[in-house]
């Protein structure tokens, strides 16, 4: 507490923290105004705020100068607002479906609100008017849903999206499920016609519900206005508990203007809803620890799940106290540093030799919060053929659903690390550890320089990591430069890469990056992207442009859809099928939008193109023209086992 | 392939049969029959479902079931004793020369007759899915126009006081 000139010490919170602590209760996002004397205390403790380590939107004040700008972060992910909701009298009565549903979504900490309005919506709309809440006009409704996505993957909160009924709903299938696959917590709001025509076959109608019901945690159509808050809130509490994912409420036009009998119901029910977590059994930790204690060739297996539960700490903890090496899938980039001696960076399709053939070779494999995708482990009947398998996972439906799990622990990974840890015992492993040693100098991840000073990929990447102080927040599309990227960039922390791992959408890379920006201000944000998955969501840089969002986004352009090139190349014979792409003049496209744009064609522009779009104060679309036919390698073709790679070119 | 019985007690909702249909369609698995009915509960129904696979694909229909949110308890029988029952109407071909024969059959499996006819027999018959099957075996001869089951379901046993005691 901050009493610098005081001349005693008031017991309790001072008034402008508790002017703050209620703003944050109410999930205000912004703040405008104009700091004269009588609010220089309340300022003070905005800055005291953030300098323990919560967000404000210092760049945001810079853009708008003579205004104070602020936001306040709310708790993190798990937070329930029960407590929030018990303490308040409530005051819903007579209040509409929009104003009860605007009032949960202020209770539940949203600040941004990503999404497209329509006529099914224009109640919620009217209510969002002068709202606190922020939102951001995307220009397609898959572009709303990967901006919550990619909010939500950077900064661990709920992501909130909002579109309209029919096509409005239909366009975000494509991200519910990309949040599906990959465990995101969302909410998704739609609109629906109004309950009496539900069913007529109505102007814009969709049986949204039916359409999204495989690809969300959990749907609801709300037709009457009495349950609107109550379900609502239950959204938030399935997208955020257990296993997250992406809850979509679908809302028939006349509950959000119809006003419920009374004081609604805002308590959650959910009877059926158990979300696991927590600790896990004592007994099988202890059965768990003995086992990697007696293991000669441990390895640490690492996915999303790590992340999702903020695992990392303990995860270090655990592979140094035992000296077990770790390697992380896709989605598990940056749950552990890549510039640890134990790290062994990706596994699978396009993991590393060394990563590899350490599973391969290992007695026991250690799986955090992953869920053994085809893409990770190869053929299955050949994966990991002598190793004891402990799978940790927060959805017991995950374990042994494509091996079979020697020691399941269900749980939170963090929870159960912790756990594990006092079990460990410290161990040096040198034999282990001088094989990997081997494999590392003998297959590292290596690409040639390019002939005649054509830009390579991967030299892009490398710059761009080391530049950036392997710090940024780098959001991509999907295919060559996907795998480039989790291959070059040396991730060193959680919620620094987001990547559709699961689902592999193209596209999503734009979108996902300026809605990391909108939950990250004053973080460097860069999307690096393909010609092929930048072209399918490029518009949404005239969003970041409008709400003067800085993502830097860097276009790899072969001129080709490469990854599948690559597999016409090595499997079918080079018959190049519909994968020349000719793209237009990206530059003058961003410069319409209003980024500024620049293209370099030569190995040696790399470093100052770069540069130049990290230096620039807004949006920057970076083209690079890169050599045509390059291929990812190490690459296990599909069939094979782990350890059968192909290591690089053949020719 | 065995057959298992699946006890899912779920939210009585519009839209829970839907996610549950929709799962078992999504994840691939084979459903003999699905009976839904309300339980003493008037917030609750219950499922059953008979499906077939080994006992890994068991253990994913359970786990799936579970993870739904509406489903509030989910039980498979594998290691339980239970009655099952299954409901039938039939009817059959039954000239007035063949019908004591058939009225007989009925009598033999407990059946009822339901509905006689100058020309067919319509009868009731409940009993495990074996059980019918027999039936309509036996009654095939005879030329069956219309046939229509329920479906299993299915509750387990009370515990007897030697259970108690493991």
């Amino acid at each position: 507490m901050s009493t610098s000139n005081a001349t005693f010490a008031p017991a309790g919170p001072t008034g402008s923290e508790i002017h703050w602590n209620v703003l944050e209760d109410e999930g205000v996002a912004f703040v405008f105004g104009y700091p004269v004397a009588a609010v220089v205390p309340i300022l003070d403790q905005l800055h005291l705020r953030h300098r323990r380590g919560r967000e404000t939107l210092v760049n945001r004040m810079a853009a708008v100068p003579s205004y104070v700008a602020c936001r306040t972060t709310p708790n993190e992910r798990n937070r329930s607002m029960t407590d929030n909701a018990k303490n308040k009298p409530s005051s819903l009565a007579g209040k509409n479906g929009s104003e009860i549903l605007h009032h949960v979504l202020k209770e539940e900490a949203v600040d941004t609100l990503f999404g497209y309005p329509g006529g099914a919506v224009l109640p919620i709309m009217d209510e969002l008017y002068d709202s606190p809440i922020q939102f951001v006009l995307t220009r397609h409704e898959q572009g709303a849903c990967h901006m919550a996505d990619g909010y939500a993957r950077s900064t661990g909160k709920v992501g909130c999206c909002l579109a309209t009924s029919g096509p409005g709903a239909t366009n975000l299938v494509t991200g519910l499920l990309t949040a599906m696959m990959d465990s995101i917590p969302m909410v998704a709001i739609t609109g629906q016609v109004p309950s009496s025509l539900i069913g007529n076959d109505a102007f814009q109608e969709a049986d949204t519900t039916g359409v999204t019901r495989p690809v969300t945690k959990h749907n609801v159509l709300v037709k009457d206005v009495n349950n609107l808050g109550r379900v609502v809130r239950e959204a938030f509490h399935i997208a955020r508990s257990g296993r997250p994912g992406p809850v979509l409420v679908d809302i028939a036009k006349d509950a959000t203007v119809n006003i419920p009998d009374g004081e609604p119901d805002l308590n959650i029910g959910l009877p059926g809803y158990k979300p696991r977590g927590g600790r896990g059994n004592e007994r099988q930790v202890k059965l768990a620890a003995e086992t990697i204690n007696a293991a000669e060739r441990p390895v640490l297996y690492v996915g999303g799940g790590a992340i999702l539960s903020g695992a990392s700490e303990a995860l270090r903890a655990v592979a140094h106290k035992g000296g077990i090496p770790t390697t992380t899938t896709l989605l598990g980039m940056g749950a552990f540093d890549e510039t640890d001696p134990l790290s062994l960076r990706m596994l699978g399709m396009h993991g590393t030799a060394y990563a590899n053939y350490a599973v391969q070779t290992s007695d026991c494999l250690i799986s955090v919060g992953a869920r053994f995708d085809d893409r990770v482990t190869g053929e299955l009947g050949m994966f990991a053929p002598n190793a004891t398998i402990i799978h940790i996972d927060i959805d017991p439906s995950s374990i042994s659903k494509n091996v079979t799990v020697g020691i399941p622990l269900v749980g939170d990974a963090a929870a159960i690390l912790e756990q594990m840890l006092p079990h460990i015992e410290e161990k040096p492993r040198q034999a282990w550890h001088q094989q990997i040693d081997e494999w590392k100098q003998t297959y590292p991840l290596s690409w040639t320089p390019g002939e005649e000073g054509r830009i390579k990929p991967q030299q892009v990447i490398e710059t761009l990591g080391k530049m950036t102080d392997h710090d940024a927040i780098v959001a991509t599309g999907v295919g060559q430069h996907q795998m480039w990227a989790a291959q070059f960039y040396g991730w060193t922390r959680p919620r620094q890469m987001l990547t559709s791992g699961g689902l592999g959408t193209m596209g999503y890379g734009v979108p996902s990056a300026i809605g990391a920006q909108f939950g990250n201000p004053g973080k460097l944000v860069v999307d690096i992207d393909g010609d092929g998955s930048y072209t399918m969501t490029m518009v949404e840089v005239i969003t970041a442009v409008r709400y003067q969002q800085p993502v830097k986004f860097i276009v790899l352009d072969n001129d080709y859809l490469g990854m599948v090139r690559q597999w016409q190349q090595l499997f079918y014979d080079r018959r190049y099928s519909a994968v020349d792409h000719p793209c237009p003049d990206f530059c003058t496209i961003a410069k319409g939008y209003g980024a500024e744009s620049i293209r370099i064609e030569h190995a040696d522009e790399v470093d100052d193109g770069i540069q130049q779009a990290i230096k620039s104060d807004g949006p920057f679309v970076l083209h690079v023209r890169v050599e045509k036919e390059e291929n990812v390698f190490p690459m296990v073709a599909a069939g094979k086992a782990l350890d059968e790679m192909i290591h690089s070119e053949l020719i | 392939m065995k057959k298992h019985v699946i006890n899912a007690i779920v939210e009585n909702q519009p839209g829970v049969l839907a996610h549950v249909a929709g799962m078992f369609a999504a994840r691939g698995y084979n459903i003999d029959s699905l009976v839904v009915g309300r339980t003493e509960d008037p917030d609750l129904s219950r499922m059953t479902i008979v499906v077939k696979g080994d006992d890994p694909i068991l253990e994913q229909v359970r786990k799936q079931l579970e993870k739904l949110v509406t489903t509030v308890r989910v039980r498979d029988f594998k290691n339980v004793d239970y009655v099952e029952r299954d409901l039938l109407l039939i009817r059959v071909h039954a000239r007035a020369d063949k019908r004591p024969e058939i009225v007989a059959l009925a009598d033999l499996f407990r059946g009822r007759i339901v509905d006689v006819s100058r020309s067919s027999v319509m009868i009731e018959l409940s009993g495990t899915e074996d059980k019918l099957e027999a039936f309509i075996d036996l009654v095939r001869p005879y030329g069956i126009s219309e046939l229509a089951r329920t479906g299993l379901i299915a509750m387990p046993r009370g515990k007897t006081s030697a259970d108690r005691d493991e």
